[in-house]
């Protein structure tokens, strides 16, 4: 199916682009009149999608984060995230609830589980290596209200 | 990111204000942690009445805390949480509990 509009931008992985990269998604899909709940689940969603790149995926290191924005006919947003950093190996175990490979205890490890539940559907795919790409998708049915 | 910290005899207050993320977590840490070290109080109490957004960064926040008061016998209660806030704090179990006493939001 082709999208009736989309975006596309790169930013390099410094935290403080964190609030830039939801905040540009949001403006983006500003369009479709989503209520509170909506605009700031998937804020909420892409925020852990792109902390997850720039904390995981690059660490130390300084790459780039891909956003691709897709609107479809009926309100359907499509969502993807990508680094091209170290990749994860075992992909099953990272989304499992409080699965975290940080050991400083301040992280929770419920980015994935976040982006599950407050969004329709979360595809993630990656190589050991080569990096990671998340999908995540919600149609916006509140019309506003 | 604003934290303003009231410290009284039994309590730590701090009053937290704007977005909570990655980028903003570590610097609301170490002024919220700098006083506790230095108060050592029974309670420390996190007011989320200022927060416009907020993300796992701030789950994370919240259960670091936990295991600091945790390690001084003391307790943690979040408190005024807006709506969007409460639907991220009750992924991590943080649920209301119906305390007489408070009623306040306990970390469980
Ligand atoms: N882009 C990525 N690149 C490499 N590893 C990743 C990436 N995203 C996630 N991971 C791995 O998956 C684990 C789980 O991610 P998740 O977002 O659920 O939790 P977290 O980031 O560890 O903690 P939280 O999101 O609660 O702060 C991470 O600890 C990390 O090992
Ligand atoms: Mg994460």
């Amino acid at each position: 199916m082709k999208p009736i509009n989309e975006m596309k931008m790169s930013f390099e992985s410094r935290s403080c682009n964190e609030s830039f990269a939801r905040s540009s998604v949001a403006a983006f899909i500003a369009v479709l009149d989503p209520n509170v709940e909506e605009l700031s689940d998937i804020k909420t969603a892409v925020s852990e999608a792109v902390t997850n790149c720039i904390v995981h995926g690059y660490k130390e290191n300084i790459g780039k984060v891909y956003i691709h924005v897709k609107i479809f006919e009926g309100a359907r947003i499509q969502i993807s995230i990508k680094d091209k950093g170290c990749g994860i190996s075992d992909v099953k175990k990272a989304m499992e609830p409080l699965y975290t490979s940080c050991e400083n205890g301040e992280r929770a490890g419920l980015g994935f589980s976040i982006m599950e539940s407050f969004m329709d559907k979360l595809k993630v795919r990656s190589k050991p290596g080569k990096g990671t790409s998340v999908t995540l998708e919600k149609s916006i049915v509140s019309k506003g209200k | 990111m604003p934290v303003e910290i009231d410290i009284d005899e039994k309590s730590v207050t701090a009053y937290i204000s704007g977005e909570i993320d990655h980028h903003n977590a570590a610097g609301l840490r170490s002024k919220i942690d700098e006083a506790v070290e230095n108060a050592y109080p029974e309670v420390l109490i996190l007011d989320f009445g200022g927060v416009t957004f907020m993300d796992s960064s701030g789950i994370g926040l919240v259960m670091g805390r936990y295991k600091l008061m945790k390690n001084l016998s003391g307790k943690v209660f979040v408190e005024n949480a807006p709506r969007q806030i409460k639907k991220v704090l009750r992924m991590a179990g943080i649920e209301k509990m119906l305390s007489e006493k408070s009623g306040k939001e306990v970390l469980v």
